[in-house]
């Protein structure tokens, strides 16, 4: 065999490899390394003598972790159902026949073009009292119109599900209406001549027959919920107080602002079990559906 | 097709809430020709009572961001020096891990995949740890090309995950074909696999430049000062100029910031639709 063959047959092992290695390497090293970092005392700078599970305790006991995962999960569920519902609400009205559907399309998805931080930033003047909504209304001779919420601890977490519901009720309003046209027409015909009315027939045989997607929806609304950040961080920084701060939003701090990469860490790989306890599952059934589905063709 | 509810009033309800979904967009262009007394007297949502052309001039070139008076131009370029690199180079190393994923199979070949899908669902916080090492080791902390870096590494599990799903619906038999011929690993890409990928490549060059420009926790925990993109400097402009507010400008910033990915949505939206939707849902 001649260098010249031989480099034939070796050139695409070079070109292959590398990139699968580094994906794959990417994906666990990156995570093993973190939770190693996570069982240290590491503070400004990486310091690998063991520590057992002190970080995670001490994370635990923390209020400002206590306080991120109620708000995530007051906002988790928030942001879901009514995404969902939102989603759900465009997709029927769209898949009426209206005129111009790709136009109310469009603009029902342009908000997930756009960066949390864009989000963030608009929502935050617009639910600003003295220069928002609430001043227009005021404007208009409403005098003592409030809405003020976004500076109220109570209720400034409900701002971030408005903002959060903008921007993605487009995202599942376009999966509900691959899944309101793939519905077996010869199944909605059957139900038509039995007499069911539109929302019987939506609610009997539509939306059943939708169920994979509606897991499949909830299950990445529930990804983004976990991973909010930006959104946070443009919209109100947190706040008021601790409002409306966040896991992830904790893992910064302490990793960066206070120099704790030990406990920081520690809080991203209770982050990273939260996904855990969404995805898992979720795979496990798609996993499942597959194979039944394998098992009936 | 179930049947009709009352169409008018379909309509209507479809025209109001598309309407309410504008709002935030008009608001903020609207604005970003308002003078910031203008704003303040009013709201901010309103008709601009003069034309202020000056606020895009102030914002891109002499708008004072902490200390520097340069305008948001520098992150904006920054920005532009990040993603447009980034999205070319991991959609090439995406579209090639790809095709030897689909086509060229190997042992422990669907582990592979696996793992790489893994890295689409991890949090970037389990990430920024190793990221602060790695890029002090290579001593590209706080450069542009750092975050490049970055990006290529990251985006190769989404763009590997597009092109791979896309090239298992290539049938074997050509590649069979094309073997006996003897065409090779590169030719049969050449020639074969990539003519067919047109489709795959402008869904994950559409998918990675959105996902890279609109970033943000990457870009100001890697990149300080000027080496920002302008998400950072975005957040960094409204909370600096909480004493003083000069919303005119800054509508002006929000808006060229968000300009990039709203003309990539408003000229490739089928594609953005189907990157979100095999993103999402694979």
């Amino acid at each position: 065999m001649t260098w010249r063959q031989r480099l034939d047959r070796a050139l695409p092992h070079l070109v292959i490899w590398p990139p699968i290695v580094v994906s794959c390497a990417y994906a666990l090293v990156f995570s093993a390394w973190t939770v190693w970092v996570s069982f240290t005392p590491s503070t400004l700078l990486p310091d690998y003598r063991w520590l057992g599970f002190r970080n995670y305790t001490a994370m635990l006991a923390t209020r400002n972790w206590q306080i991120a995962y109620a708000n995530l999960f007051i906002y988790g569920t928030c942001f879901v159902l009514l995404t969902m519902a939102m989603g759900l609400l465009l997709a029927v009205l769209i898949d009426q026949r209206v005129r111009a559907e790709n136009i109310f399309r469009a603009i029902f998805l342009y908000p997930m073009a756009v960066s949390f931080v864009v989000t963030g930033t608009v929502w935050g003047w617009l639910l600003n009292p003295s220069i928002g909504i609430q001043k227009l209304v005021r404007d208009f001779g409403w005098t003592d119109f409030h809405f003020d919420s976004v500076i109220d601890r109570d209720k400034a977490i409900y701002c971030v599900v408005i903002a959060g519901v903008w921007q993605a009720s487009g995202f599942a309003m376009a999966l509900f209406l691959a899944g309101l046209r793939s519905v077996e027409p010869d199944l909605l015909k059957a139900a038509q001549i039995d007499g069911a009315g539109a929302w019987r027939l939506y609610r009997r045989v539509v939306f059943p027959s939708m169920a994979p997607i509606f897991i499949a929806v909830l299950v990445m609304l529930l990804q983004f919920a976990i991973k909010t950040y930006d959104l946070v961080v443009a919209l109100t920084a947190g706040g008021p107080g601790l409002a409306t701060t966040m896991p992830t939003i904790v893992v910064y701090d302490f990793m960066f602002q206070r120099g704790e990469l030990g406990r920081g860490s520690a809080a991203a790989v209770m982050l990273l079990a939260s996904l855990a306890v969404v995805l898992v599952p979720y795979a496990l059934y798609r996993r499942w559906r597959d194979r039944r589905e394998t098992v009936h063709a | 097709m179930p049947r009709r509810l009352a169409r008018p009033a379909i309509h209507a309800v479809l025209l109001l809430l598309a309407v309410a979904y504008l709002v935030p967009l008009a608001a903020v262009a609207l604005n970003s020709v308002r003078s910031t007394e203008d704003i303040l007297q009013t709201s901010m949502i309103g008709l601009p009572r003069a034309l202020v052309w000056t606020n895009f001039s102030q914002t891109w070139s002499s708008y004072c961001l902490a200390e520097h008076c340069s305008g948001i131009r520098p992150y904006f370029l920054n920005s532009l020096e990040m993603t447009i690199p980034a999205t070319i180079i991991s959609t090439l190393l995406g579209a090639l891990n790809g095709y030897s994923l689909a086509l060229w199979r190997f042992r422990g070949d669907v582990w592979v995949f696996g793992i790489i899908t893994l890295g689409v669902f991890l949090p970037e916080q389990m990430k920024l740890v190793p990221w602060v090492i790695v890029l002090r080791e290579l001593g590209l902390f706080n450069t542009i090309a750092g975050l490049v870096l970055i990006h290529i590494v990251q985006g190769l599990s989404f763009t590997t995950l597009f092109c791979r799903n896309y090239y298992t619906a290539i049938p074997t038999d050509l590649l069979k074909a094309a073997r006996i011929d003897g065409a090779g690993f590169f030719r049969i890409f050449w020639r074969i696999v990539l003519p067919l990928s047109p489709p795959i490549l402008i869904v994950t060059v559409i998918w990675q430049f959105t996902g890279i420009w609109n970033e943000y926790l990457y870009g100001v925990t890697f990149a300080a000062g000027e080496q920002q993109p302008i998400t950072a400097a975005l957040i960094a402009l409204s909370a600096h100029v909480s004493e003083a507010p000069h919303y005119g400008e800054q509508s002006a910033a929000v808006l060229l910031a968000a300009a990039p990915t709203l003309l990539v949505y408003l000229f490739g939206g089928r594609y953005f639709l189907r990157g979100l939707t095999t993103g999402a849902v694979k």
